[in-house]
């Protein structure tokens, strides 16, 4: 192999983070992935076994079309469920394709091996050492948690923005610096600029707005395109969204929490149920007890783990009478279906909210 | 006094550990109460109940248990974490318990093995003699009676497997999850046609699991399902004896979609992958069967 270029799947704004930490501690070209397109569907899709869950479809196009860039190192994360195993099968249908590469994966039967991943980025990188690592490792991990920040702050004001279009610049604006950071100071100093002129952004949010939840799986909610920028869809209505799962939340927090939530919903649930099931079982009687207006749980098409989950989410809402919708995203869903269920859940949630002001007013 | 009822699904779990539960319920002083062979009644109930994504195997779950709910006072539902962290199970596997305890209004006997936390299936069963007031050595000597008598059983059956391999008819390797192969509808469909066509029937299920644990390495070196780890590590050992392989999962088994695609990726024997959803018709089944037997028999004759 000459010389290497590598790339990663994609997953919403966060290639930025990868690609910065990649390409510190590698001494490679990095090829950063390009944005996912119904193209990239179906090179995934028809490459793909027929039941898998539609992220190992996603990742697989992606490959195909870094491959056919010149990439010739692919790394791939790991989970809970059966997202640990997607990369050999992935490796031996990209194999089978005719490509030659080297592929990383960060999980080894089911756990992460710290050893073996640090020998897997030696073997890239033979200069490579641990202090850097762990430097850079530091940097990307605040840099994620200062992305997740601002796009919590977004995501509850960007329906209500007066002009349309400011927050997405600003973000895109500070993500291009992010990309070219040198050291922590730097990067607190960019993020509380950049922070400060998100707030300064004119908002007409009235005093009661339509709070609505986010939860399911995990790669279908951080990838806007494999739910169709539901999100935007949303704030197109002037709903405020709460959404949990995020980067930082996976790597750093959710072993903690997973504890907190088995309490706090234990009439529910006793065990955690694979992935992120038990942590939306535990949200949503959050979501519930807090006054939202409604609950949408999104997921990949036969993602198993929240197939399960959603009798008891259902059960849930039922008990604390908060309407809740259940999307699946495969490779062929139709965005047209998607944006009519929408409208309809928003006509119900919002005549619901003058229903109970009504009531409150008599 | 009256007994008290312990009602066990004949699905899932239950072909697992049917024997241990078996003997070991047996010296205690209850009444098991188990389900009957899935009929239409009983998948009738399971859709009723049921999420229209789930997988069939754990509709067909669901279904045992909406039997069994005013039939019996407990009933016996395990939930399997891991046999160790390269040995986990399905994340349905995982969930069961939490899943029946919210669909159905029904009193449930748990335990949980979770070998990484030193919870044993030993520790579970002891803990369930114990709420009835049994003693902890009497509990641990009929548990390992159980044991002893299970895999005794299990032994003969495995014997009797491996002979088969050098029957003079067409073998076929049939790979599933036992509770797909043993269930009256969908597995033993099946093995009907097939037994019909004078077919020898090889059992994934039936070898030394301990061997097609580590065997399956040949396959796919970073599993970590320790069911599917079992079936397919058995490819190896037969795989110069049989004629063909029939894959058999339901829809849309997890672990399944992806390892027996990359097995299929891998091997060189004429194979069949049938998908079983819940769907009446065994009609195009017995086609695909046929058709695939006619090849077997085809090849068997140039050689």
């Amino acid at each position: 192999m000459s010389k290497k270029i590598v790339s990663f799947p994609m997953l919403g704004n966060y290639s930025v983070p990868i690609k910065y930490f990649l390409s510190h501690i590698l001494d490679c070209k990095i090829l950063e992935p390009l944005k996912i397109t119904s193209k990239t569907i179906e090179l995934g899709n028809c490459n793909s076994p027929e039941f898998v869950c539609t992220p190992f479809k996603f990742t697989l196009g992606t490959y195909i079309e870094d491959l056919k860039r010149g990439a010739n190192v692919l790394f791939q994360a790991g989970g809970g469920c059966r997202y640990g195993y997607y990369f050999e099968l992935q490796d031996k249908i990209l194999k089978d394709l005719g490509y030659d590469f080297k592929y990383i994966n960060l999980v080894t039967k089911g756990d992460q091996d710290l050893k073996k991943i640090y020998q897997d980025l030696k073997e890239l990188n033979p200069h490579l050492k641990v202090d850097k690592v762990l430097y850079y490792g530091i940097i990307t991990k605040t840099m994620i948690k200062y992305m997740d920040k601002c796009d919590d702050y977004i995501r509850q004001n960007i329906g209500f923005e007066v002009v349309k279009g400011s927050f997405e610049k600003i973000n895109k604006k500070m993500l291009e610096e992010f990309s070219k950071v040198k050291n922590i100071f730097k990067l607190r100093k960019i993020y509380k600029k950049y922070y400060k002129e998100m707030k300064k952004v004119k908002t007409n949010k009235p005093k009661e707005t339509l709070r609505v939840g986010i939860i399911g799986e995990l790669y279908t909610i951080m990838e806007p395109f494999a739910n169709y920028y539901l999100e935007r869809e949303l704030a197109s209505y002037n709903i405020e969204i709460k959404r949990y799962t995020n980067v930082h939340y996976l790597l750093f927090e959710k072993k903690r929490t997973v504890k907190k939530y088995l309490k706090y919903a234990k009439e529910y649930i006793k065990y955690r149920m694979g992935a992120d099931a038990a942590d939306n079982i535990g949200r949503c009687k959050y979501l519930c007890t807090h006054n939202y207006d409604g609950i949408i749980h999104i997921k990949s098409a036969f993602c198993t783990p929240e197939i399960g989950a959603m009798p008891i989410i259902n059960k849930i809402c039922k008990e604390y009478d908060v309407p809740v919708i259940f999307f699946s995203f495969d490779a062929n869903t139709s965005e047209t279906g998607i944006k009519t269920r929408i409208e309809a859940f928003y006509d119900m949630i919002e005549m619901r909210k003058k229903n109970e002001r009504m009531l409150s007013r008599n | 006094m009256v007994k008290l009822k312990i009602g066990i699904p004949r699905s899932l779990f239950y072909y697992y550990y049917k024997d241990i539960w078996e003997n070991f319920f047996d010296r205690i002083d209850v009444e098991l109460v188990i389900s009957p062979k899935t009929n239409k009644k009983i998948m009738d109930d399971a859709i009723k109940y049921s999420n229209d994504e789930m997988c069939l195997s754990l509709k067909n779950y669901i279904g045992h248990v909406s039997y069994l709910k005013d039939k019996c006072d407990y009933i016996l539902i395990p939930r399997i974490d891991n046999y160790g962290t390269d040995n986990q199970t399905c994340t349905n596997f995982l969930a069961a318990f939490d899943i029946i305890n919210n669909i159905f209004d029904v009193k449930i006997l748990n335990y949980n093995i979770n070998l990484n936390k030193k919870e044993t299936e030993e520790n579970g069963l002891i803990n369930i003699g114990l709420r009835m007031g049994y003693s902890i050595k009497y509990l641990k000597k009929i548990y390992k009676n159980a044991l002893k008598k299970a895999e005794e059983k299990r032994l003969s059956l495995i014997r009797k497997n491996i002979k088969k391999l050098e029957s003079e008819k067409i073998k076929i390797l049939i790979l599933g999850h036992p509770y797909n192969l043993y269930d009256e509808l969908f597995g033993k469909q099946i093995i009907k046609i097939l037994e019909k066509n004078n077919i020898e029937i090889i059992y994934s299920d039936l070898f030394h699991s301990d061997i097609t644990n580590k065997l399956s390495e040949r396959l796919s070196y970073n599993l970590y399902w320790k069911y599917n780890k079992e079936n397919i590590g058995c490819i190896p050992l037969v795989e110069d004896k049989v004629n063909g392989i029939i894959f058999l999962s339901s829809f849309p088994c997890g672990p399944d979609s992806l390892v027996n695609e990359l097995v299929i990726r891998k091997i060189k024997l004429p194979y069949l992958n049938l998908v079983l959803d819940d769907l009446d018709s065994m009609t195009g089944v017995e086609t695909r069967i046929e058709s695939f037997i006619d090849i077997l028999e085809g090849m068997n004759n140039n050689v």
